[in-house]
């Protein structure tokens, strides 16, 4: 659940400067070592399996997640009309983690998507304007690198409180900076690249440069970056509410079923664990991805 | 080289400054008053006046904030609000058990970390490489917090074998370094340390892969030097990358902790930040993130210096 360095693999995606340029044969030949790769292959499949399979949970006939019963609780894996068995309140445990990954899921690419959205304009404005602005907010960023990436998320949704939109906001929060910090080191890296100044030169405006020669080399390495993250968020939303922080009963979602189901471990042992495997088995398949994306962006051929 | 440290300390200023106003801005996030995590809410406005101007509450908010600043810098973070303790005494004796449990699983994982990775980057058989590729990934992915439930499942209730909770023995009073406590750390250690493991070994299997193509190793081997003297080279070079990773990691891991504290009742900084959350005791939050981001800053300064230290090409600005 660790933000890794970020500025350790950028680099090498910004060897060839005019690749967003030259767009005709590098999306086409992403595409081509994606669908040579099949680990990667298999990762997006089992996420789209758990995604689609969330998103259409109501269509696909499942017991009721928040339905309780008093004399059902605890069914082990494998009872009859109960796949995986029944939870400390009687709910169904296959209809539940299915449910549960709705929110588990959101709550992972949410706050990221946001982060993207402010920690990209951010640093891309910190990269491109340079000077006193780059100063300014990456003396910022610095702040929040002082504090580590779980404590930070913690100590702010402690302070705002339980519920969704807080994690959120938190987590928002968490993920911008190094977002900024990427896509500052990049942007920087490409704004000394020749074709900025001949557009530079050419009389084209800040914000046309911007759009057209600077976004299109940068978004390929801080989409990757971005990726990247989504397992770290997805483990560490769960984290929040597995500590009562997140989501709030009776939702279904991985981290609080996790939390909930603890005083069953003795009972029940395996069905404790149950929801950290949803977790595990999302949060590899991000992170697997991400590295097939990666490896299939950073081309030097 | 003093003279670096320094430099960098003078840096760190600024930084500080921002981390004094995020954590004072803390009490004011929540919602509602302050104050009225304090008073019962059926209390007479006068108590709540005569409260409010004894912390300050009455007061704008940048008077507030170096009003704090002033009484924290004296090394007083208020008084918690649960146990009527002061806060110093409470965040001090827990940041002890953090840190022994947080030293224990720093020095599995990088050792760990550094053969594995090491060894993968040497490694001719691809499935040792492969193998150690996957515990990284592993590493990275699994849900620490979850491994500390199925760690408790398979050798506390299953077994029998550790103890599930606590910091030692019932009767306990204090952490010792006796057989009887380190039984309890055991759990709680691998939990902790899967995360680093699974970073620091990606980091050292790359850095050291990478310096293994450099020239100088082919120069060396030309000159006939011995593998396992090459080695000492080749580490020499890999250590900066790795040392900055590592320092990153062993905060991030102090943080990290407040999950597994939780699991194992192991009452550290994380647990008591835990317990405060729900008893809306915000002097404690914020007394403890405090002291938290504080040794995550001298920390990763400590790193910046030992990282100079070995590689003085990397002074920064």
């Amino acid at each position: 659940m660790a933000i890794q360095s970020p500025t350790v693999d950028i680099s090498a995606a910004l060897v060839r400067p005019t690749l967003a340029s030259a767009s005709r044969g590098y999306w086409p030949s992403v595409g081509r070592r994606l669908r040579r790769d099949p680990v990667t292959l298999v990762c997006a499949g089992i996420l789209l399996l758990v995604v689609l399979s969330s998103i259409f949970a109501p269509l696909l006939g499942l017991a009721d997640p928040y339905k309780t019963s008093m004399i059902r609780r605890l069914y082990p894996l494998g009872s009859p009309n109960h796949l995986l068995g029944t939870d400390e309140l009687g709910r169904d445990m296959f209809a539940r983690l299915i449910y549960g990954g709705r929110l588990s899921l959101f709550m992972g690419v949410m706050p990221v998507l946001c982060a993207l959205l402010i920690g990209g304009t951010l640093g891309i404005t910190a990269g491109f304007v340079g000077g006193k602005v780059n100063m300014a907010i990456m003396r910022v960023m610095d702040v929040f690198y002082a504090f580590p990436s779980v404590l930070l998320a913690i100590s702010l949704s402690g302070a705002l409180g339980a519920g969704t939109e807080n994690t959120l906001l938190s987590l928002t929060l968490v993920f911008i900076p190094p977002i900024c910090r990427v896509s500052e080191s990049v942007t920087t890296q490409v704004r000394g690249f020749d074709f900025v100044d001949a557009a530079r030169a050419s009389g084209a405006s800040a914000l046309t440069i911007v759009r057209v020669h600077v976004l299109g080399n940068v978004l390929g390495p801080i989409l990757v970056y971005a990726t990247s993250l989504i397992s770290v968020a997805i483990i560490l939303a769960a984290g929040l509410s597995f500590l009562g922080l997140g989501v709030k009963p009776p939702e279904p979602e991985w981290g609080l079923m996790l939390n909930t189901l603890r005083q069953a471990i003795y009972v029940n042992p395996v069905l404790a664990a149950l929801p950290g495997v949803m977790i595990f088995i999302t949060s590899i398949c991000f992170n697997l991805m991400s590295d097939g994306l990666r490896a299939a962006m950073d081309v030097k051929a | 080289m003093l003279l670096y440290a320094l430099r960098r300390l003078l840096y760190l200023v600024p930084v500080a400054f921002g981390v004094s106003l995020l954590v004072f801005a803390l009490v004011h996030l929540a919602p509602g008053d302050p104050i009225s995590a304090i008073v019962p809410p059926d209390a007479p406005k006068e108590v709540v006046d005569k409260l409010k101007e004894y912390y300050g509450f009455d007061k704008p908010l940048p008077v507030q904030y170096f009003r704090w600043l002033a009484v924290t810098l004296t090394g007083d973070l208020g008084t918690s609000i649960g146990t009527g303790r002061p806060v110093a005494a409470e965040v001090a004796s827990a940041f002890g058990n953090t840190i022994i449990l947080a030293i224990a699983a720093t020095l599995f994982a990088f050792t760990l970390a550094v053969i594995l990775g090491t060894s993968a980057a040497y490694a001719k058989s691809r499935i040792v490489d492969r193998l150690v590729t996957m515990i990284s990934l592993v590493g990275v992915s699994v849900p620490h917090f979850w491994l500390a439930i199925v760690l408790v499942i398979i050798f506390s209730v299953e077994l029998g074998a550790l103890p599930p909770m606590g910091l030692g023995p019932e009767n306990s009073t204090g952490w010792r370094p006796d057989w009887a406590h380190f039984k309890h750390m055991i759990l709680p250690t691998i939990a902790l340390s899967v995360i680093p493991l699974g970073v620091v070994t990606r980091t050292v299997r790359s850095t050291v892969k990478e310096t293994l193509s450099m020239e100088f190793v082919t120069a060396l081997q030309a000159k006939g030097m011995r593998d396992d003297q090459i080695l000492r080279h080749v580490l020499k070079n890999a250590a900066p990358t790795c040392l900055a990773v590592m320092g990153l990691q062993a905060g991030n891991l102090i943080g990290g902790s407040i999950l597994i504290e939780t699991v194992f009742a192991w009452p550290g900084t994380g647990f008591l930040l835990n317990s405060a959350i729900f008893r809306r005791d915000l002097p404690i939050l914020q007394g403890t993130t405090l002291v938290l981001a504080g040794f995550f800053m001298l920390l990763n300064l400590t790193v910046d210096v030992i990282q100079t230290m070995v590689d003085p090409r990397i002074k920064r600005g």
